[in-house]
């Protein structure tokens, strides 16, 4: 959400010209879940899905095109956008860490972790590292808690983690070759 | 026949099963039966009669529950099963292992759920971070439509269903099933009042079942081997076998599927190995962050939803989250403060504004800044923070660590705010 | 009836509301904030906390939510319980451990209903001395400020604005304590009740912006109650003065009329009474030769107008003047002389419903009754622009469906969240037929977007389907194919089969034929039901129904022009009116510059003004006491809320001798000479509540009454007395709250807020104790029963483009489009095309076109829903005199370099956009 202390009217930016139109890969998945669910309100959260997998983020604009396309208020799929963990409405670098920080992992010692990947990495909860390679986001419990502690890079699981593992896979990750090219 | 209906196919040394090897199994043998002439009413009454309890953590008799979906010519053509797949559960991790061991169990068991009360459309609300059982599940439906297990005229009963496979964009709430609902539609996740309840006015204003990963798996094999055998595998009161998991710092944590009525002892220090050397049991929880501390004391119980339930706890989950004694007791619940009052919708506000002071009122004990002030802060929020006093069971469900936590580690509760550090951190 | 026990106590309830509504309904105070009166439950607040026990046995009981439980017959509560009290007090802890505690520079201050819940649930000590959570706010527009550091998330404002009046541009956003409340980015809120949010948040997020802007505390305002006169609905309203200066108006309930909600132009539109341009004296202008002006004593003036009774001289009423004043200058001039202050068009329209209102064949349906249609058919008003808050009603009517579909599935109607779960996106058929598509788009079932003279002829077959006994059109049969055919049918059975159909129709269409299709429908409905049927016929300003009472059927507007150009007439007197509003140039200049005299009584400076021999410093709405007769019939009595320059006299003491000493025994005079205006008498303030003493119209917490004029003389001067009204300009009194007649600002003991009305009510929603909701002028007469018959031609438009002319809520209403608030909305004109249209004239959108041979520009919009071949034209104020253009034959792109603006404050359903 960007808002602006502004008492200036001069602020009011027309939304339509700032929609991104989306592309033609995520009107074909957008249309897709159209089949899937009788109200088009349900489709403005998985297109919101579908556009942050092919943009890697959720950008204002992108938002916009999506409540254009779906003729669908833009502050109700913010609302949407908002409310929701995986939604991310700031950019993300290439690998994002879910970082496991319930429970189990905790009592299994993830403080440590976090205060270990945090200084590796340079970067605390929430940000991105400056080659932007690393976005660490903090998870709700990842449902692994007899391998604790864990978290999770890109789509993998990571388990049993050690200051060591983390090291090793950041080194890991660093050196393969890109999959994806930026957008 | 078999003695772990839920996990007798899962090999965590290959994947799971493909529908050939699932089928070889007895797999899918609930929708045959029911091909063979069972109605609805007559599988409504085999898994009432069976005694199954849901398995996400209330405990409320499934047959009861499908019962309330209004049925008869009057009744709206459009009726949802909904899968409740959303495991976010603190400590929980026993669906994941079903759906990524075994996911035609699944499909079998949504069959079961969908043609008893009649929808023709499935929703699974899948964790978006199960990357692993997304691909099983996705697998597994797409070769239960080419099998004719989904999609029209199912076995040639002329009962139709499909499935859509939906992942979440992550919240704990959405494992309230109202909350779930208003996620699938595309909606801010709050819960919604009950009454109505969703058999009645459920996804899109239509009569829809809401159960969990875990309980539709046991249904496969109520049809399949009858309510005779299913109720003789339990070993207590409560019918069937149910996931118990083991985390922390045990010598071999895990999840297994064990018969109802197995005592704790058995499950700690049997199966996970009891604890790693050196270190003494402190308290477990019962079934996931939302019970209740129980203690060593507590460990001859059978693990029967009743009996932890007059312990003062809760079976809940079934997965037991241990606490050792070299692990801060006071840290162990500020840890669940900490996603609790994260995981709040922000909906009403005993949740919303209750739970964060909760938890700035931990990090304080933390910091070494707490006060007895603060000590009668938390007190208070055990009851304002109770049933029946917030709009759902998230809140509540935090009560009964801080309330119990309270309760049995006073004295380092204390000890924080006399010494006003933590010391169990060197 | 049920009867439930609250702390021991006995009440007879109604059982299908809930404990909290029922509670308040008995005068009981219980804590809350999520709930509202209009709109239900949800159950997010949880301060109504209560313990229920199951029996008279029980005695654990439990904590339930007052307003998420039904009251139930034989229920047991207790609000005192000690548990249910420590409860509320937690609550309020809770939500106000992040408030900023900023109440002394706070707008909401002292009418706060965060204050008086904090107040009465004993939360007095604060504990939490932790870190708040602080918000960033947004520019929300010229209305509205926001503070989003106030909020306790209630969610009454995204409950209020989306869910009861249809706006898109409002959410609740993020999540645990962080929820906020505001658009998706800075931005004017679109919706056009978006003013309601002020009075519905309960606390100060949402507040009235140019009220802060020259603040004063709720009881340092005066205050009187008062009647709207931005459009013809008759909303009821509390302005508040200060200093000479009218500061604000916020709403006042009137049960069968507004409720609790006011539109924005209602509410904003104000400002044209402190306007620096208000003529505050008399002046005389000599156009002979060189012009010069000079002033003219009152006395002088006043002998001016009598003189002229002894010439020939005739009188121009107005419309959005009082009946006293439109009666007192037909007394002057005499009856035969007295001239309808609107258009031709439109007079023939005013007459016409008159005579409608008067059937008995049709009920006149107030707005709350327009809430339980169950389906409409609109036909050529533009509702919401028109009469905006109507336009509300009809939001909360498409509801009936869900309120039925909830009914079945036995969930209470108050349960608001799971009625709209359960209805989705149901409604209650609404049939919109208008010459351009409206802002009610969103709950439309058939729009039907045509030239008038289509509108009509499948308006006429609409009447014929349900009776064949209604005439049918002439073309009906032939030219229409089957989809029109079904739709036609479908149409008139949704009517036929409703509970409470509802026919709108109106003067603003443009078009009299409107309004007799629009009876016929209504007919046949009333035929095949036998009973009236509800029909709501729209007039667009705040009297014109009261006017169109006073004036002959012959005495057109234009009859008064062409008396005065052909000088027949040599003398004029126009009240509060300009005519360049209400027929073309030429007739206007030339009437006016061959009369010899020309009269003009007014506020404020206009085309008239400029041309009048005599001009007559007038009172604006809020500066005199006066009744007015809204769409419906409904006369309402409007108090005077402050006094203003003493030269500046009520345009009825310019023209009424020195007989008339009150504005009552004017109020008496009229009733008693026009049969139709004897309710009037009824409206009468009347006699003191206790004789000798007065009301006053502040409060008795009024601050620095001594003081406020001690920087210009320190010698306190003696309070004005008020000779007319039952009301005082002081703080001595019987308090207002004696009364709900003259209850403008309403307080009760804890209830400072505008949330203490529940206190005045005879029940939650119900009229108000003692209150009078106006009186119906119209009686209904076995009158005639036929159908019209209607000869629909397509009318020989000179032009290519059959035109229709649009309205704008912000800029049609004369005096409201000079308030600076109202103006930052205003749109310049605008010409709204078919997308085929506009491409073959090369035209795009935004470009600008000539009209005809005039100067008149209009800036191009593209709508995907107007019908090919029409258009729809809004004449801006001071831009386009529409009369000007009526006959234009041409309209082609311009290649005017002057600057037009542009249409960034249009708001349009149907905006065409190019991909």
């Amino acid at each position: 959400m960007s808002v602006q202390m502004s008492s200036d009217s001069s602020m009011i930016a027309s939304t339509s010209t700032r929609a991104r139109k989306l592309n033609a890969a995520e009107i074909a998945e957008i249309e897709h879940e159209m089949t899937l669910y009788p109200d088009k309100q349900a489709v403005g959260l998985e297109a919101l899905k579908i556009v942050q997998k092919h943009q890697g983020w959720v950008s204002d604009e992108s938002l916009l095109g999506i409540a254009k396309y779906l003729d669908l208020p833009a502050s109700d799929l913010e609302g949407v956008a908002t409310f929701f963990n995986l939604v991310y409405r700031q950019p993300v670098g290439r690998n994002v860490i879910l970082f496991c920080n319930s429970v189990t992992c905790w009592i299994m010692g993830c403080d440590d972790l976090r205060r270990h990947i945090t200084h590796s990495l340079g970067i605390d909860f929430g940000q991105t590292t400056e080659d932007g390679e690393f976005t660490l986001i903090p998870v709700p419990c990842l449902g692994d808690c007899d391998k604790a502690p864990v978290m999770m890079v890109g789509e993998k699981m990571q388990r049993k983690l050690t200051r060591d593992s983390i090291d090793e896979l950041v080194v890991e990750v660093r050196i393969q070759p890109k999959a994806r090219d930026d957008v | 026949m078999t003695d772990r209906p839920l996990t007798r196919n899962i090999d965590l040394n290959r994947g799971p099963l493909d529908i050939a090897g699932y089928e070889a199994a007895d797999g899918y043998q609930s929708m045959h039966a029911i091909a063979k002439g069972l109605s609805p009413d007559d599988v409504l009454n085999i898994v009432k009669t069976s005694g199954l309890k849901g398995r996400g953590g209330a405990g409320f008799p499934t047959g009861l529950k499908w019962s309330f979906v209004p049925r008869g010519d009057g009744s709206p053509k459009q009726k949802y099963l909904v899968v409740n797949a959303d495991e976010m559960e603190p400590g929980t991790f026993k669906d994941r292992l079903l759906m990524e061991g075994d996911p035609h169990l699944l499909i079998d068991g949504m069959l079961v759920a969908a043609y008893t009360i009649q929808a023709n459309m499935a929703y699974i609300f899948l964790r978006g971070e199960y990357i692993d059982a997304e691909n099983a599940l996705k697998k597994a439906v797409k070769e239960a439509y080419e099998r004719g297990y989904l999609g029209k005229n199912i076995l040639g009963t002329g009962f139709d269903l499909d499935i859509v496979l939906h992942t979440s964009a992550g919240r704990y709430i959405c494992g309230e099933e109202t909350a779930l609902l208003n996620a699938l539609e595309g909606r801010r996740a709050n819960p919604r009042a009950k009454p109505p309840f969703p058999q009645v006015s459920g996804l899109w204003g239509k009569p829809t079942i809401v159960n969990n990963v875990e309980t539709l798996c046991n249904l496969p094999g109520i049809l399949a081997y009858g309510v005779d055998w299913y109720q003789g595998l339990s070993r207590g009161v409560d019918h069937g076998t149910k996931m118990f998991g083991v985390s922390g710092k045990v010598k071999n944590p895990g999840c297994w599927e064990l018969p109802l009525g197995t005592p704790v002892r058995e499950l700690l220090e049997g199966h996970a190995g009891g604890m790693r050397d050196g270190l003494e049991l402190r308290a477990f929880l019962p079934g996931g962050g939302s019970t209740d501390f129980m203690l060593p004391q507590h460990l001859d119980l059978n693990l029967d939803y009743d009996e932890i339930g007059k312990a003062g706890s809760r079976l809940a989950t079934g997965t037991m989250i241990v606490l050792d004694d070299q692990t801060c007791p006071v840290g162990m619940v500020g840890n669940l403060m900490t996603f609790f009052a994260h995981e709040s919708c922000g909906f009403c506000t005993p949740c919303r504004d209750g739970l964060p002071w909760v938890d700035e009122i931990f990090r304080g004990f933390e910091a070494g800044t707490g006060n007895q002030k603060d000590l009668q802060i938390l007190h208070d929020h055990i009851e304002y923070l109770g049933p029946g006093r917030t709009f759902c069971a998230l809140a509540p469900g935090a009560t009964a660590p801080l309330g119990s936590g309270l309760k049995y580690f006073a004295e380092d509760f204390e000890k924080h705010i006399t010494e006003q550090r933590c010391s169990y951190k060197h | 009836m049920a009867k439930i026990v609250i702390d021991g106590v006995t009440y007879e309830v109604n059982p299908s509301n809930n404990l909290l509504q029922e509670s308040l309904s008995q005068g009981l105070d219980l804590p809350y904030f999520c709930w509202h009166p209009c709109m239900g439950s949800v159950g997010a607040c949880r301060q109504c906390a209560v313990k229920q026990y199951r029996d008279e046995n029980d005695e654990n009981g439990m904590i339930v939510m007052a307003c998420m439980t039904p009251a139930t017959d034989g229920a047991i509560i207790s609000i005192e319980d000690v548990q249910a009290k420590k409860m509320r007090e937690q609550v309020i802890e809770s939500l106000m451990i992040s408030h900023p505690h900023d109440c002394p520079v706070c707008e909401e201050g002292g009418e706060c209903h965060l204050q008086d819940m904090t107040q009465m649930s004993g939360h007095n000590y604060r504990r939490y001395d932790k870190k708040k959570v602080t918000h960033r706010n947004q520019y929300l527009g010229p209305f509205i400020n926001h503070e989003m550091n106030r909020c306790i998330t209630c969610y009454r404002c995204v409950r209020y604005y989306d869910d009861y009046a249809g706006g898109t541009d409002l959410s609740a956003q993020a999540s645990h304590h962080h929820v906020y409340f505001g658009r998706q980015d800075d931005g004017v809120l679109e919706n056009e009740f978006s003013g309601n949010l002020i009075e519905v948040c309960p606390t100060g997020v949402f507040t009235d912006k140019a009220f802060s802007k020259r603040y004063s505390r709720k009881w340092d305002l005066q205050v009187a109650p008062s009647v709207c006169t931005g459009c013809a609905a008759g909303c009821n309203t509390s302005p508040g003065e200060r200093y000479g200066e009218l500061r604000r108006i916020v709403n006042r309930y009137n049960s069968e009329v507004n409720g609790y909600f006011l539109c924005d132009r209602g509410r904003f539109g104000f400002d044209f009474v402190n306007s620096e341009n208000r003529i505050t004296a008399a002046f005389r202008r000599n156009r002979n030769g060189s012009e010069w002006i000079e002033e003219v004593d009152t006395g002088d003036a006043r002998a001016a107008v009598a003189n002229l009774k002894k010439t020939s001289v005739l009188g121009i009423g107005s419309p959005r003047a009082s009946n006293e004043s439109n009666f007192a200058l037909r007394s002057l001039v005499g009856q035969e002389n007295f001239f309808a202050g609107y258009s031709d068009l439109e007079h023939e329209s005013m007459q016409l419903i008159n005579n409608l209102m008067t059937n008995d064949t049709f009920h006149n349906p107030s707005i709350r009754e327009i809430e339980q249609a169950d389906a409409i058919l609109i036909l050529g008003e533009d509702v919401t622009n028109v009469a905006p808050r109507i336009a509300l009603a009809l939001r909360q009517s498409v509801r009936g469906r869900a309120r039925e579909l909830a009914a079945a599935n036995q969930i209470p109607q108050w349960q608001d969240a799971a009625v709209r779960e359960l209805a989705q996106r149901e409604l209650s058929p609404m049939t919109v037929m208008t010459p351009y598509a409206t802002r009610l788009e969103d709950v439309t079932t058939h729009s039907i977007v045509d030239s008038i003279s289509g509108l009509i002829a499948m308006a006429q077959s609409i009447a014929n389907e349900i009776s064949n006994e209604a005439p049918s059109s002439s073309e009906a049969n032939s030219d229409s194919n089957k989809e029109a055919r079904d739709l036609i049918s479908q149409i008139a059975n949704e009517l036929s089969e409703a509970k409470r159909p509802l026919i709108i129709a109106g003067s603003t269409a443009g078009d009299p034929k409107t309004l007799k299709v629009a009876a016929n429908i209504a007919r046949a409905l009333s035929a095949n039901r036998s009973k009236p049927t509800d029909l709501c016929l729209l007039s667009p300003e705040v009297n014109s129904v009261g006017l169109s009472l006073m004036v002959n059927s012959e005495n057109s507007l234009g009859k008064a022009l062409a008396l005065l150009s052909s000088g027949e007439v040599k003398n004029v007197v126009v009240l509060e009116n300009d005519l360049y509003r209400r027929a073309s140039t030429a007739s206007v200049d030339a009437a006016l510059q061959t009369a010899e005299s020309v009269v003009v009584a007014g506020h404020l400076p206009t085309p008239t003004t400029a041309r009048a021999t005599l001009v007559l410093p007038s009172t604006a709405f809020s500066e005199h006491e006066a009744t007015y007769v809204n769409f419906e019939g409904r006369a309402q009595l409007s108090y005077q809320v402050h006094r203003c320059h003493s030269d500046v006299l009520p345009s009825w003491r310019w023209f009424m001798g020195p007989d008339i000493a009150h504005v009552d025994d004017l109020i008496s005079l009229c009733a008693s000479e026009i049969t139709e205006l004897r309710v009037l008498s009824e409206l009468i303030s009347g006699a003191d509540i206790i004789p000798g003493i007065k009301v006053p119209r502040q409060s008795h917490r009024y601050s620095g009454r001594t003081a406020m004029k001690a920087n210009i003389n320190v010698h306190e001067p003696k309070q004005p007395v008020d000779e007319e009204s039952k009301m005082s300009f002081s703080m001595e009194g019987v308090p207002s709250t004696k009364d709900s007649n003259i209850l403008a600002s309403s307080w009760a003991p804890s209830w400072n807020s505008n949330q203490s009305i529940s206190k005045f009510q005879e029940e939650v929603n119900g009229e108000l104790k003692q209150g009078h909701v106006g009186s119906q002028v119209f009686e209904k007469l076995s009158a005639q029963q036929s159908y019209f018959e209607i000869t629909n031609s397509p009318q020989g438009s000179p032009c290519d483009l059959t035109i229709s002319f649009a309205q704008q809520i912000f800029g049609s209403d004369e005096l409201s489009a000079k308030t600076a608030t109202i103006v930052e909305r205003m749109t310049p004109s605008y010409i709204g095309l078919s997308l085929e249209d506009a491409d073959s004239r090369g035209l795009k959108q935004g470009n600008t076109v000539r009209l005809g041979e005039s100067s008149a520009i209009a800036i191009v919009t593209i709508r995907s829903k107007q019908k090919t071949g029409t258009a729809a034209l809004y004449c801006a104020p001071g831009e386009i005199n529409p009369f000007d253009v009526a006959e234009i034959k041409t309209i082609c792109k311009s290649d005017t370099k002057q600057a037009v603006g542009d249409l960034d404050c249009l708001q349009l359903s149907d905006h065409w956009e190019d991909d």
